[in-house]
């Protein structure tokens, strides 16, 4: 891959080059001082794209914001970041200003909070324009402006310039962001996790843009990423870190072929694939396919239909006629995109959101009439787990009260020692319950979460993303506690994702929504390997899979799709 | 390059052990306008109440021969007033009733407006639309009319006043806590708990208003502060606790009418001490600002 570069470059020296990167942060919250970057040396090529995996924590967001001096003064720095043989690390004021847009730039994670809502996106992408380049008038800027538009693949870019953040999309909002960052052809572009927040199909497209700049334009680039679909699909070179530190640098295909550190074989051996399970699981009759009878379902779903008030009085059908079984023992994967109504539909199943028509049948159990205390008998029988592990538990009760709060509710006794059965089959120290949420990481809050809504032995369980929060070893944890509890208790289960290795791992059938219609729905292997509807078959050739061999053919099958659909 | 401060990495092993209660206790601790204003109520309370306990005066009788001695006199340290009572010891019996009213009220108002607000902004719609218009309207009332009028009409005792204040000051807690309300009631954790077969009673009282504790401690320290200037301007126009009780307020009053006399210890102790009390719970606010707000920590 390094040969790509040849005949690109007129001089050996590298397009950005970090050498020794110490970066520590003077204690937050009396927690002294913390290094973040202990030694990071990486060197970007001109025409080279870099890739920096790393789990959260482990320093990659710090060295690529020590790249453009953006770290909170409470940072302190050692070892040099050169740009195009200026070192940064030296340069503060209008020199850094300079350098900033015209040599370096960035594309952060979030285009709505990166993007100023207030101003109309020409203005913005203009401004970043006349900031660097003296004496351009007002209206060769906006004309500027609309070729960058469509240099990053946005159509008839005259309409766009006049729209404010708000009224475009995620995607388009991230191609304004990029437009915005190669306004000044820089020489270096950083992605800092810049298709994260991004549906796949939106995340596949904005990829094949920055693999098209690095084309036409030459641009090194260094993205930083946790996501290893995305590293196969684009890096030529990876740079894994942990806990500050570099632990493995190869060649893309090198390190999923071979991977040397401990730390890299581990984190590639958590992240899911999209495997067909075959006949693994055929032990259970129950499972076989065949949707089970109304009569007989965990959760039986007719007709549904949510409705949202959206904007001047319209009515937004969030849900639109959406039917659905769950299998009592079944785990159905709901997979969709954001948008999709999935966890609107999640929601209302439970009854925390009253829909506009059709019914819920809880066990046999109508939900969609019941009141008050039938309500509430119907609702002790499920459980839910929500994606966010951060805001599920409330941050003034211990971990104990917490799990407890359902017993506490269905006034069910001997409270301490369920607690403690609860916590231990989740491979929770008991002890934990004392402590408050704040002081766990993400993934025990998140078992926690799992304990609290297994609480009552429920006969249904709703999971909302329960893992998308998570690194992905933590999520590989989680998801085997589930699994785990899943097969012990035997609940059934509505798994909402939009992951679909995670839908492969754990469901026993799949639902596809988009755009709150029901697009296909079968036995996991049909639907994954299989798919009958276009949208599937989109859907799933979009998630890149954490191999360079096999994104690069997942990828020409892709674009073949679009070619054919366009 | 910045220095790391090492006050902060000998706290380090704190942190990790103790619930937010003991980690708030040491944000407010560290704030030392906070503890300066904690250490003036505390000196205050002791002043007004176990004062008069060692500094016996006669505040019922009037002793017309002593009359506005000036300080420093025959044991009458602040000197004496219109009618030869002590003025110190008039100081810790009028505190008495000023800062009784003052915190009660306070803590009257906080409790109906949080209430009030929770209730509104977690049930939303309708209710929350006309509970809401009922502030609305309180809001447009000037509280000082709607005091001066209650206290013509009825005897101003000390309860009495501590129920009117109460009662016309508890619109803004419940304004503050509504908003809070707005967002907490759409938390995952509230949500979980309907999930779970959970009531609205519930939803209120133990997740809505426990997680606006921050808000509520922080605005009733603010309340407290209202209610002793308000208690303080009513006294002021002559309608306060009737004679022979007084207050900080109802001193000043009648300090004023000897102003061309030149009779200063009536006016400046007890302005001082108004003066005093508010700066001092404003502080303790501050600081207790600084300890609920976990985003300001570590700055």
């Amino acid at each position: 891959m390094s040969d790509r570069t040849k005949g690109e470059t007129v001089s050996d020296s590298p397009a950005l080059a970090i050498e020794d990167l110490h970066v520590s942060f003077s204690g937050s919250g009396g927690s002294g001082k913390v290094r973040a970057v202990d030694g990071v040396s990486i060197r970007v090529d001109p025409g080279e794209i870099v890739a920096v995996v790393g789990e959260s924590g482990s320093g990659k967001s710090v060295t690529s914001m020590s790249t453009l001096g953006l770290l909170p003064p409470t940072a302190s720095t050692s070892g040099s970041v050169r740009v195009g043989g200026v070192d940064v690390t030296t340069l503060d004021g209008p020199a850094l200003r300079a350098v900033r847009g015209s040599e370096i730039a960035m594309v952060f994670q979030e285009p709505m909070t990166a993007l100023n809502p207030a101003f109309t996106v020409g203005w913005q992408v203009a401004e970043a324009l006349r900031l660097h380049i003296d004496g351009l008038s007002r209206k060769q800027a906006l004309d500027r402006a609309a070729e960058l538009l469509e240099t990053v693949g946005i159509r008839d870019a005259r309409r766009r310039l006049g729209q404010y953040p708000h009224e475009l999309s995620g995607g388009l909002r991230q191609r304004v962001m990029i437009a915005m960052a190669i306004a000044c052809e820089p020489k270096v572009l950083i992605a800092d996790e810049a298709t994260t927040a991004l549906d796949v199909t939106v995340q596949a497209e904005i990829l094949d843009l920055l693999r098209d700049l690095r084309e036409r334009f030459g641009t090194a680039m260094l993205v930083i990423t946790h996501n290893m679909g995305v590293v196969a699909d684009i890096a030529d070179r990876v740079v894994v870190m942990y806990q500050g530190k570099v632990v493995e640098e190869a060649p893309v295909e090198e390190l999923f072929a071979g991977p040397r550190a401990d730390y890299t074989k581990r984190l590639l051996g958590a992240v899911p694939r999209l495997r067909p399970r075959g006949d693994e699981r055929t032990g259970e009759p129950a499972v076989a396919g065949e949707p089970a009878a109304p009569g007989e379902a965990a959760l039986a779903i007719e007709n549904l239909v949510v409705q949202f008030r959206g904007k001047g009085g319209a009515k937004v059908r969030a849900v639109d006629n959406v039917s659905l079984t769950v299998a009592k023992g079944e785990v159905l994967g709901l997979v969709g995109e954001s948008g999709s109504g999935k966890s609107t539909l999640g929601r209302a199943a439970i009854g925390l959101i009253t829909p506009a028509s059709g019914t819920v049948r809880l066990l046999g159990d109508s939900l969609t009439g019941a009141r008050g205390s039938a309500l509430r008998r119907l609702r002790r029988r499920c459980g839910i787990v929500f994606q966010d592990p951060a805001s599920s538990l409330d941050p003034r009760m211990t971990v104990g009260d917490c799990i407890a709060e359902p017993l506490v509710i269905n006034k069910v006794g001997d409270r301490d020692e369920r607690v403690v059965a609860l916590l231990e089959s989740v491979r929770l120290d008991p002890a934990v319950r004392l402590r408050y949420p704040h002081e766990l990481s993400g993934g025990q809050r998140q078992r926690i979460g799992i304990a609290r809504a297994l609480a009552l032995d429920p006969d249904l369980v709703i999971a909302d993303e329960p893992t998308s929060a998570l690194d992905v070893s933590v999520q590989a944890a989680v998801l085997d506690v589930f699994l785990e509890l899943q097969a012990r208790l035997g609940f059934a289960c509505l798994f909402i994702t939009h992951d679909l290795a995670v839908v492969g791992l754990v469901s026993d059938r799949v639902a596809v929504l988009n755009q709150g219609k029901l697009v296909e729905e079968g036995p996991r292997d049909q639907v994954l390997f299989d798919p009958r509807e276009d949208y599937t078959r989109r859907l799933i050739s979009s998630a890149p899979v954490p191999d360079p061999v096999e994104q690069r053919e997942r990828r020409a099958r892709a674009a073949e799709l679009r070619a054919a659909r366009d | 390059m910045t220095v790391s401060a090492p006050l902060m990495t000998e706290q380090a092993p704190a942190t990790t052990a103790a619930g937010p209660y003991r980690r708030m206790v040491r944000m407010f601790l560290a704030n030392r306008l906070a503890v300066t204003g904690l250490v003036i109520l505390g000196l205050l309370l002791v002043f007004c109440f176990i004062g008069p306990l060692i500094h016996h005066t006669d505040q019922v009788h009037t002793q017309l021969a002593d009359a506005t001695l000036s300080p420093g006199t025959r044991g009458h340290l602040l000197g004496t007033d219109d009618v030869g009572r002590d003025v110190l010891g008039r100081l810790m019996v009028g505190g008495q009733t000023s800062l009784e009213i003052g915190i009660a009220a306070g803590l009257l108002a906080t409790l109906i407006g949080t209430v009030w607000g929770a209730i509104s902004g977690y049930a939303g719609g309708w209710i929350d639309a006309v509970m809401m218009r009922v502030v609305d309207a309180g809001i447009a009332i000037p509280a000082l009319f709607l005091l001066l009028v209650t206290a013509t009409i009825l005897r101003p005792t000390v309860p009495v006043q501590i129920l009117i204040i109460g009662c016309v000051s508890w619109l803004v807690p419940a304004r503050l806590v509504r908003a809070e309300a707005l967002s907490l009631r759409s938390r995952d954790y509230v949500q979980a708990m309907k999930a779970m077969g959970g009531g609205h009673g519930r939803a209120v009282f133990r997740h809505v208003i426990p997680n606006a504790i921050g808000t509520v401690v922080v605005n009733a320290t603010f309340q407290v502060a209202d209610a002793i200037l308000l208690i303080a301007y009513v006294s002021f126009l002559g309608l306060g606790v009737a004679p022979p009780k007084t207050d900080w307020g109802g001193m000043l009053s009648k300090g004023i009418s000897y102003t061309s006399e030149g009779y200063w210890w009536l006016i400046f102790p007890a302005g001082l001490a108004i003066v005093l009390v508010v700066c001092a719970f404003n502080c303790i606010g501050d600081g207790l600002r600084d300890a609920f707000e976990v985003r300001l920590q570590g700055r």
